[in-house]
C-alpha cells in the first residue's frame, strides 16, 4: 500500500515557499514515533528478543536457574536420537497436514453451500462458528467423553448395530491421534467457513450472473469462476489453519495428555512438559525452535506461493 | 435476479446444511444433559435427556471448581482480560496510528515487524520471558498475566488498527492540526471517534483469545490465585476423574457466558477473522 504524504495535498507550493519550508512544515506535521514507542517495545521485549534468546537457549543445558552451558547440537542429537521425540516431530507435521487439508476443505463446502439462497444462511452460518469462540480446551472436555468407552460414540455404534466398532478410541494408539483431528476439524471448520464467505462477497453479483447467462455448469463455474477469485481468501485462510494445527496444545492436554504411550505427544505438550515441567529449559527451547522454524518456513512459503498463485490467476 | 431464486436444489441443500448442523449441535445438547444428571443417570442412559433433571452438579461444581471455586476463576479472567484488552487498545492504537500516517520506509518496516510478529509462535519467546518474569516476581500475578497478554497479542492488534486507519481519509484530522490541534488531541477528539467499529473488533478478537488462552494461563499461573477458568477447568477435571456429570457442570457454566458473548459479538469476531482476507 502506497501511503500518500498528507502535507503533500495539504501545502499548495506558491512562489514564496521554497522547498526547506515545505520540508520542515512536513516534518512537523508527522505524527511522532514517540507515540508508537510503547507497542514497538512491546514487540521486542515479547516476541523478538525472546525469541533471539530462546533461540540461544536451545544449544545449552539450561535448567532455568544456573548458568547456562553451550552443548552444541547436542539437544537436537537427542531429538533425532530419541524416539519419542521423534514421535512428537511426526505426530505435529500429521497432524498439521491432515488439519489444514480437512478445515479448508469443509470450510469451502460450507461456504459455497451457505453463500446464497439458502433461508436459513444466518442461523447456520452462526451454528458453525460458534465454536470457534469457545475455549479448546473445554471442548476437548466435551470430547473427551464422547471418545470415552462409555460414552457416546461407542453407545451410538452399539445402537446401530455395530458393537463390534466400539473402543477405546482415546486409549488406542491407532486412534487416538486421529481422534484428536476429529475434534479440532470440528472446532476450526467454521472458521475456514467464515474466512471463505468474506472471500466469496468480495466476488461482484454481475460476475457471478454473466456465468448463470453462459449457461455454464456448476462444476466449471466453480473451476473457473469462484475458486481462482477465492484465491486470496485460501492464502489467509491455510496460514491461519496451519498456525492453529502446528501450536496444537489445549486438546491434547485434554483428551490423551500425549498418551497412549506417547501416540499423540506433539512438539507443542513437549515444550511444555520438557521445560516446565521437567525444568529442561535448553531441551525444551529446542523442540520450541524447532517449532517456530518449521512456522515460519511453511506459513512464508506457502503465502509466497499461494500470493504468486493469486496474481498469476 | 438470477442468483436467488429458490429451486428445488436449493430447497435440498437447506435440508442437507440444517441436517449436518443438528449433528455439529450434538456436542451441547451433550453438555446440557448429562450436566443434569446424577451419576446412576449418566452411565445407564447418557445420550437421553434426564429426568427428573438434577441441578446439584452445578453447584458442586461452582463451589470446587480451581483452587478457590469457579466464581474466582471467573472472576480472574475477566480481570486479566478486561485489563489486557485495555492495554492493547490504547497502545495499539497510537502505534497503529503511526505507522499509518507516516510515510517512508521505516514505517513499512515496522509494519512487516508486526506482522512478522503475528505468525511467528509464542512457545519460543515464553521460555526466556518465564524465567525474566520470575526474577521479576510477576509469575502467578493478575500484573504479570496482564503485561504478557499485552505484549503477545500487540501484533494482531497493530495489525487490525493499521489496516483499517489506512483506509480512513485524512481530512477530518488535517482540518484540526491547521486549526491548531495537538497531535494527542487531534488523537484523542478526531481519531478515536471514527475508531469505533475496529476498536468493537480488536476487543471481541483478543478477548476471547485472552479469555480461551491456555498453555500460557498454566505455566504462569497454575496453583497461584490468579488462575483463570481454562486453568481452573483444568485441575477441576484432574480432581473428578470420570465423575463426568460434574465436570459437564463445570464445562457448561464456563461455555454459557462465552456462547452468550458470541452471540451478540459475532460480528466482530468474523471481521476480526477475516480482516487478512481484504487487506
Amino acid at each position: 500500500v502506497r501511503v500518500i504524504d498528507s502535507t503533500e495535498q495539504l501545502a499548495e507550493p506558491t512562489e514564496h515557499s521554497r522547498p526547506s519550508i515545505l520540508r520542515a512544515r512536513r516534518r512537523l506535521n508527522q505524527v511522532p514515533w514517540l507515540l508508537a514507542l510503547p507497542a514497538v517495545c512491546a514487540l521486542f521485549a515479547f516476541h523478538f528478543l525472546p525469541i533471539g534468546f530462546g533461540a540461544y537457549y536451545a544449544f545449552t543445558d539450561w535448567n532455568g536457574l544456573a548458568h547456562a552451558h553451550w552443548v552444541g547440537l547436542a539437544n537436537f542429537r537427542e531429538i533425532a536420537r530419541d524416539a519419542n521425540a521423534r514421535g512428537a516431530l511426526w505426530h505435529t507435521l500429521e497432524l498439521a497436514a491432515c488439519f489444514v487439508v480437512a478445515v479448508n476443505a469443509i470450510g469451502l463446502a460450507l461456504a459455497l453451500g451457505l453463500n446464497r439462497a439458502v433461508k436459513s444462511r444466518h442461523l447456520l452460518r452462526s451454528v458453525f462458528f460458534a465454536p470457534v469462540a469457545l475455549s479448546p480446551l473445554a471442548i476437548g472436555f466435551v470430547w473427551a467423553w464422547i471418545f470415552d468407552y462409555q460414552g457416546a460414540l461407542n453407545r451410538v455404534l452399539a445402537g446401530a448395530g455395530l458393537g463390534s466398532w466400539r473402543r477405546a478410541w482415546l486409549g488406542d494408539p491407532r486412534t487416538a491421534l486421529w481422534s484428536i483431528l476429529v475434534v479440532m476439524v470440528w472446532q476450526f471448520s467454521g472458521l475456514a467457513m467464515v474466512l471463505y464467505l468474506a472471500g466469496l462477497q468480495a466476488i461482484p453479483d454481475e460476475l457471478y450472473e454473466a456465468t448463470l447467462v453462459d449457461r455454464a455448469g456448476t462444476w466449471l463455474r466453480l473451476r473457473r469462476v469462484v475458486l481462482p477469485l477465492l484465491a486470496p481468501a485460501m492464502t489467509v485462510s491455510v496460514t491461519i489453519t496451519l498456525i492453529i494445527g502446528m501450536r496444537v496444545f489445549d486438546q491434547i492436554l485434554a483428551l490423551t495428555d500425549g498418551g497412549p504411550v506417547a501416540a499423540t505427544e506433539t512438539l507443542g505438550t513437549q515444550i511444555y512438559k520438557q521445560t516446565f515441567y521437567l525444568g529442561r529449559f535448553g531441551y525444551g527451547a529446542a523442540f520450541a525452535l524447532i517449532l517456530t522454524a518449521l512456522i515460519a518456513v511453511l506459513a512464508l512459503t506457502q503465502l509466497f506461493f499461494l500470493r504468486m498463485n493469486e496474481q498469476r490467476l | 435476479m438470477g442468483l436467488s431464486r429458490y429451486t428445488r436444489r436449493t430447497l435440498v441443500r437447506e435440508l442437507a446444511l440444517v441436517l449436518v448442523a443438528v449433528v455439529y449441535c450434538l456436542p451441547f445438547y451433550l453438555v446440557v444433559s448429562i450436566a443434569l444428571e446424577t451419576t446412576a443417570q449418566t452411565y445407564r442412559a447418557p445420550l437421553s435427556f434426564p429426568r427428573p433433571l438434577h441441578a446439584g452438579n452445578f453447584s458442586t461444581a461452582w463451589r470446587t471448581g480451581g483452587q478457590a471455586g469457579l466464581d474466582h476463576a471467573l472472576l480472574s479472567s475477566l480481570i486479566i482480560t478486561v485489563s489486557s484488552v485495555v492495554g492493547l487498545i490504547v497502545l495499539g492504537s497510537l502505534c497503529a496510528y503511526t505507522i499509518a500516517r507516516r510515510s517512508g520506509r521505516l514505517a513499512g518496516g515496522v509494519y512487516v515487524l508486526f506482522v512478522l510478529g503475528i505468525i511467528l509462535p509464542f512457545q519460543l519467546a515464553i521460555i526466556p520471558v518465564y524465567v525474566g518474569m520470575r526474577h521479576l516476581g510477576l509469575v502467578g500475578s493478575y500484573l504479570g498475566m496482564i503485561v504478557l497478554n499485552v505484549g503477545l497479542l500487540m501484533p494482531l492488534t497493530v495489525f487490525l488498527y493499521t489496516g483499517f486507519i489506512r483506509a480512513l481519509p485524512r481530512d477530518y484530522e488535517e482540518a484540526a492540526r491547521v486549526d491548531g490541534a495537538g497531535i494527542l488531541l487531534t488523537f484523542r477528539r478526531v481519531v478515536i471517534p471514527l475508531l469505533w467499529p475496529v476498536t468493537g473488533t480488536v476487543a471481541v478478537l483478543t478477548g476471547i483469545i485472552v479469555w480461551n488462552e491456555f498453555f500460557i494461563a498454566l505455566v504462569f499461573l497454575a496453583g497461584s490465585h490468579a488462575q483463570t477458568v481454562p486453568v481452573a477447568l483444568y485441575s477441576f477435571v484432574g480432581g473428578y476423574a470420570a465423575r463426568w456429570n460434574l465436570i459437564f457442570a463445570g464445562l457448561a457454566i464456563t461455555i454459557a457466558p462465552i456462547l452468550a458473548f458470541y452471540l451478540f459479538a459475532q460480528r466482530h469476531l468474523i471481521r476480526g477473522f477475516s480482516a487478512g482476507v481484504k487487506g
